[in-house]
């Protein structure tokens, strides 16, 4: 039986690339653009960290792709299933499909990257895999997985770079680290691999045998490396470079760029990670261990001025712990708008004595330095007596490892499903001294932990919202973190670029659709 | 003919005094005139000079007040330079003393030891004190000191040398003084002029080093120095130009200031040394 949804979803898809070929693209043309900094390696699944995504995204795919609402459309898998007890996901592989090197590919090339590659090698992919029982092949091109019970966030894991398809024919027995295939990746996408000029560029050309007809209508995409920030923003304004990913100018040269000619700018394309910044308070000891104290600081801070004047207006003032941009948010609770007074109240009832309380900010570059700043201010307004310490990005990481600190700055993806990347920051068995991405701030709570483990296992998703509507209201009072802001990635982009950024890893898989109006 | 007499003698060391002066009331005032602190953020920001009443430098990025923070950063320049030059001649004149003093092997191991100092770049070895003891006032006031002291060490042992087989130093000795003594009341006294003049330009270099650091962002996050103002406004220097002109200009005239004034010191002080004007 093919489930209801997936037939609606696959028609919206087609209506989404429909409206995507309706300017008539044209064929040909080279995309000069930046990757910052040089990733250390292409092979996707073997390393996930942002300067690889954008890159390896264009050469590797999964076997679904998410539009900018979320919704999983088709990539590798042309239509799936899911059993009515939400245990099986039968997925539908396209027929015509081969890898860079002529090779077709299989339902065994599934299977072994979801089963062997990435058990061994990727961490994110694992944490979806332990709820896995068996993945099977049971035909050339149909796949199977079992899980051991339903699993809400299991149609939104297969993101490319997270569930990245590798070829068997080539890894399979080896030492997958050492192989020697690393260096000339080998994928399924629009791009192939064609030259890394270490230091310079890294050069993809079209994958003339791609299975989407017609696609990509570029003839090359090249990744330049320019390690000055101010050099990055000089090579986008004299028109060496067509489209500056998010991340690659300082903030500060956004407006100046933005209001150049022929230039566009989009907010989108981030919504799978939705990167959240947050401001852990240590739960643990000294005032911020009191959730009045807490409360006071999400009052006393100005976050409003922090968008407006420190991000330039982009992103969003968050509500609660869980981003607008996640499934199962709850819109309904009170937001913490700025109040100096209310923070002083609850300071003075709390009977706050004035201890000093240290803030960290975050070590990547100006617009944190100045954020921390301003919240110190803030803070100082209200009667707490705050202190900055300065440190860097290793100083930050191994204080917030060994919970060494009072209030410290941070931004985490979410990953789309409170599963995948909220849950992660509450709940108390992810205590674990060491790592800065875990529940650093300490908080723990029962009732939080069985909502958030019963969530991620209900089925179907309305189960999953009443749980989480629960936890949300717990969370909303006990502020375990400050929740600072969605923050707003912008991409700039020549305005002759179009249907860059269509979905929701916007770039990392932007230049399958991409043309030139030149 | 007077001291303050032979200093004014010197026009540019009068010149110096005034607006040294100037920026010792501007710290003084600072906390009267702008008694909130000078990280408030009070209006718009890039407000541009002279735009608003109460704003006659305009607002920086985030809305603060430019002139508060050069009023306030006047203090910590100032407190910084004196605090790490009194704290470098801590460390330079008793090991140059001792060194000049006694001669021989202590001489050669004080010395091989400063020269380790001044083998490495001076701002170098700042900025690594400070990363390696975390940005505050404290460690900033010690890195200063501690890449500024060489100098002292070498003058004052140059002059030890030269004195100590004064007769009168001889004297002293056969009158059956102690070497401490003699160092401290009879040699000590008559080097001061030379180590007066260079603790003047020290202060100069060491706000000019305090200024660099925070340009750097390893100045002290919780104080409003100009070298910060000018670090967090060179971003911006497209845009609003008055965020880095003003405490550029301020740092400028206090260093150019210190060396007048040590100028004039140094005329003051060793008169048959004085050019002839």
């Amino acid at each position: 039986m093919k489930h209801p949804l997936a037939l609606a979803i696959s028609a919206a898809a087609l209506a989404f690339t429909t409206t995507a070929l309706a300017d008539d693209p044209k064929q040909g043309g080279i995309v000069n653009t930046i990757v910052q900094p040089e990733p250390p390696g292409l092979v996707l699944g073997m390393i996930q960290n942002a300067p690889t995504r954008v890159v390896a995204g264009n050469i590797y795919e999964g076997l679904l792709r998410y539009t900018t609402d979320l919704e999983p459309i088709p990539q590798l898998a042309e239509s799936w299933d899911v059993s009515d007890d939400g245990r099986t996901y039968t997925f539908h592989l396209r027929d015509n499909i081969t890898w860079h090197d002529g090779e077709p590919f299989t339902a065994d090339d599934v299977v072994f990257s979801a089963d062997v590659f990435h058990r061994e090698l990727n961490p994110s992919a694992r944490a979806v895999l332990q709820h896995v029982e068996s993945i099977e092949a049971t035909d050339e091109h149909t796949v199977v997985f079992t899980l051991v019970e339903p699993f809400g966030p299991f149609l939104i894991s297969f993101e490319a770079g997270t569930f990245t398809m590798v070829p068997e024919h080539l890894y399979a027995g080896t030492d997958f680290r050492n192989n020697e295939h690393n260096d000339h990746p080998i994928g399924t996408g629009p791009f192939k691999f064609a030259n890394w000029e270490r230091g310079t560029v890294i050069e993809l050309v079209r994958n003339d045998d791609y299975y989407e007809e017609g696609l990509p209508y570029l003839d090359g995409v090249n990744w330049h490396i320019i390690p000055d920030g101010g050099s990055r923003a000089v090579a986008f304004e004299n028109g060496t470079i067509d489209v500056l990913p998010s991340g690659t100018v300082e903030n500060f040269d956004i407006p100046r760029l933005s209001e150049m000619d022929n230039v566009c700018v989009t907010e989108e394309g981030h919504e799978y990670f939705s990167p959240y910044s947050m401001l852990w308070m240590n739960n643990r000891e000294g005032p911020t261990a009191d959730k009045r104290f807490r409360q006071a600081v999400m009052y006393a801070m100005d976050r409003e001025f922090a968008r407006n004047v420190l991000w330039n207006g982009l992103g969003k003032v968050p509500l609660s712990a869980f981003g607008s941009n996640a499934r199962f948010q709850d819109d309904t609770l009170e937001p913490y708008d700025y109040n100096p007074e209310r923070a002083r109240e609850l300071l003075e009832e709390m009977g706050y004595d004035g201890e000093e309380v240290t803030i960290l900010p975050l070590p990547y570059g100006e617009t944190w330095t100045r954020w921390a700043e301003a919240v110190q201010q803030n803070l100082r307004e209200v009667g707490i007596n705050v202190r900055t310490q300065a440190t860097d990005v290793g100083g930050w990481n191994q204080r917030l490892g060994d919970w060494d600190y009072d209030l410290a700055f941070t931004y985490l993806y979410q990953y789309g499903d409170p599963a995948l990347g909220i849950s992660r920051t509450y709940l108390s068995d992810n205590i674990a001294k060491g790592s800065p991405w875990n529940n650093v701030e300490g908080y723990e709570n029962e009732r939080v932990d069985e909502l958030f483990n019963e969530a991620a296992t209900a089925y179907p998703d309305e189960e999953r919202e009443a749980l989480y509507k629960e936890v949300q209201e717990i969370l909303h009072e006990d502020v375990p973190v400050g929740w600072l802001m969605e923050l707003g990635f912008p991409t700039l982009y020549r305005c002759d670029v179009k249907d860059l950024v269509n979905s929701s890893v916007g770039l990392n898989e932007g230049f399958r659709d991409a043309w030139l109006d030149r | 003919m007077s001291f303050f007499a032979r200093f004014a003698q010197n026009r540019g060391a009068l010149v110096g005094l005034i607006i040294l002066l100037m920026i010792i009331a501007m710290a003084i005032l600072a906390p009267l005139l702008f008694p909130e602190s000078p990280w408030r953020m009070v209006q718009r920001p890039f407000l541009p000079p002279m735009s608003q009443d109460g704003f006659p430098l305009g607002t920086d990025t985030m809305g603060r007040n430019v002139a508060a923070g050069l009023m306030h950063g006047a203090w910590v320049s100032l407190l910084i330079g004196l605090v790490s030059t009194s704290v470098a001649l801590l460390i330079g004149v008793p090991l140059g003393a001792i060194a000049g003093y006694y001669g021989g092997l202590i001489d050669d191991i004080l010395m091989r030891f400063t020269e380790f100092f001044q083998t490495i770049p001076n701002f170098a070895l700042a900025i690594v004190l400070v990363a390696i003891m975390q940005p505050s006032v404290t460690s900033i006031v010690l890195a200063i000191a501690l890449v500024s002291w060489p100098p002292v060490a070498r003058l004052v042992r140059a002059e030890f040398m030269s004195l100590r087989h004064r007769e009168y130093v001889e004297a002293a000795r056969l009158v059956g003084q102690t070497n401490s003594t003699i160092i401290l009341r009879q040699i000590l006294p008559n080097t001061l002029s030379p180590i007066i003049v260079l603790a003047s330009l020290m202060v100069a270099t060491a706000i000019l080093l305090e200024s660099s650091l925070s340009f750097l962002g390893l100045g002290d996050p919780n104080v409003m120095s100009w070298g910060y103002m000018i670090g967090a406004a060179r971003t911006v220097i497209r845009q609003a130009w008055w965020l880095s002109f003003f405490p550029g200009v301020a740092i400028l005239l206090t260093v150019l200031a210190l060396n007048l004034v040590g100028e004039g010191l140094d005329d003051a002080l060793n008169p048959k040394l004085s050019r002839e004007r």
